[in-house]
């Protein structure tokens, strides 16, 4: 199969994904499941990352900020920038690429090579939107509160790092991470979580999906949904922030 | 009545079923046997709707199956049990969870209706008392047995299983052999087994389809088997000593 051919299958499999699901009690209960499958349980990566990243950056914004005439509140100023519009967003998406991304494609295909999705369709369900929507909107409600609270942590981490290694004072970062706040960037930064976060689950179901054969092929389908969510993340990004920062 | 005319159905340039027609009844195990590769798992999942046939038509009860819009297979997909050869169960599922699936999905009954009958459908198959089992705690027979539960937990008109003695001792194999005739039978159901295993055509086959290279090479009852001179079914069927010796004392005796 060629790559037009699997994107032609990728988009009519969000046309199936997109249907009233068949009970809505089932969907509801699926829901939950998944949001904490994959929401509550990335929670721990998630500030994790989002506070030693938020360390790093401020400790070499520091470490590069060496001339008496740049003032030092731009330490705060840079991290808080950085943080919501990149590294939270960004660099927490393909992190769960990783994490959710290869769990999805691993246990939807699974459920392709022992039967599992088979029985489902024999029963007359339509097994992508029962087994795709749930995650779908579970992501797309959870994922913005843990972009969100990674940049909280981020900034958080940042000024840690200040106070531990004493390169520059709590009040010039609190001065630089109210410095200009613009409302707007957390806004693009949720916006582009919400579209990473689609890509996240329909990319990786899809995968999961289209698997036949035995262990290696599944293990081989998460790999190659990791590796095309985190390509699509980067793509979307360059023109995300084109779109809407340009 | 489950009515098969004319099935084609290839995969690139194999063609895996050549025109294959026959009838199903109520209250009868039918058996599809053949070879590997011989076409019986592709034929099976022609007549589910999980391969759709290039050719020829599936009558459910006259109405042609692979002519219908999806929406209005899945209305005769609700008429139908499936056992797996791998018996498909849901991993994150208990017993009673997975039984009680397709009712959660399509029937409009309480819970307390919902328990009552899947409590007695795990009794039908003697597995009372594992609801709350997961699958990885069963053993292969127990999993074949819930498997039966979930088919006919929703009183399919319709049941096909494929190789439903696979892995199993052959004990536990004439267990669930006999446990899928009594239910037929019992629910007047159309049931259709793809097997390999010759104790299961000697024990239930009411009807046996045999199959080579993609065509019925045979059709019979269980008896018929015994006297038929077709050497593909002889071969196939007698492959074992043992079997070449219970027709030659069948044969002599008749």
């Amino acid at each position: 199969m060629n790559n037009i051919e699997h994107i032609g299958k990728y988009f009519l499999m969000l046309l199936d994904v997109f249907k009233k699901p068949q009970k809505w009690n089932v969907f509801w209960d699926l829901l939950l499941r998944e949001i904490d499958d994959l929401g509550l349980k990335s929670l721990g990566i998630t500030v994790f990352i989002g506070f030693f990243v938020g360390g790093v950056v401020a400790i070499q914004t520091a470490l590069n900020v060496d001339s008496p005439f740049i003032p030092k509140y731009l330490i705060g100023f840079a991290t808080k920038r950085s943080m919501i519009l990149e590294f939270a967003p960004t660099f927490i998406s393909v992190i769960l690429a990783g994490k959710v991304g290869s769990y999805i494609t691993s246990s939807i295909g699974t459920m392709r090579v022992t039967e599992q999705i088979d029985a489902l369709e024999i029963m007359g369900i339509n097994s992508i939107n029962y087994l795709v929507l749930p995650k779908v909107v579970a992501v797309l409600l959870f994922y913005p509160v843990l972009v969100v609270l990674a940049m909280f942590l981020g900034i958080l981490g940042g000024w840690v790092a200040g106070v531990l290694t004493d390169l520059f004072f709590t009040e010039d970062y609190i001065m630089g991470i109210q410095l200009e706040f613009n409302p707007y960037f957390v806004r693009y930064a949720i916006i582009k979580t919400l579209v990473f976060a689609f890509v996240i689950v329909t990319v990786a179901s899809y995968h999961g999906h289209k698997v036949s054969g035995g262990a290696l092929e599944v293990g081989r389908a998460s790999t190659k949904a990791v590796v095309w969510t985190s390509v699509v993340i980067v793509f979307l990004n360059y023109f995300l922030t084109q779109m809407l920062l340009g | 009545m489950l009515v098969v005319k004319n099935i084609h159905k290839s995969f690139g340039d194999a063609e895996v079923l050549k025109g294959i027609s026959t009838t199903f009844e109520p209250g009868k195990t039918s058996l599809v046997i053949g070879q590997s590769g011989s076409g019986k798992t592709v034929f099976i999942k022609c007549m589910i709707g999980l391969h759709d046939p290039e050719g020829g038509s599936i009558e459910f009860d006259n109405r042609v199956f692979n002519k219908l819009k999806e929406s209005e297979k899945r209305e005769i997909r609700k008429e139908i049990g499936m056992v797996f050869q791998g018996s498909a169960l849901y991993d994150s599922m208990t017993v009673e969870e997975n039984v009680m699936f397709p009712l959660k999905m399509f029937a409009q009954n309480t819970k307390q209706e919902m328990l009552k009958r899947v409590n007695f459908v795990l009794d039908r198959v003697n597995l009372s008392g594992s609801n709350d089992k997961y699958p990885s705690e069963l053993s292969g027979g127990m999993k074949k047995r819930v498997a039966i539960a979930r088919a006919i937990v929703m009183k399919p008109k319709y049941l096909f299983c494929d190789e439903p003695n696979s892995g199993l001792d052959p004990q536990t194999a004439i267990v669930i052999d006999n446990l899928i005739r009594e239910i037929t039978r019992e629910y007047n159901i159309i049931t259709v087994i793809n097997s390999h295993d010759m104790n299961s055509v000697m024990e239930i086959g009411d009807k046996i389809i045999f199959l080579k290279d993609g065509v019925k090479a045979w059709e019979g009852t269980k008896e018929d088997i015994f006297k038929t001179d077709n050497e593909a079914v002889v071969n196939f069927v007698y492959s074992s000593n043992l079997y070449k010796k219970v027709r030659e004392v069948f044969l002599k005796d008749n």
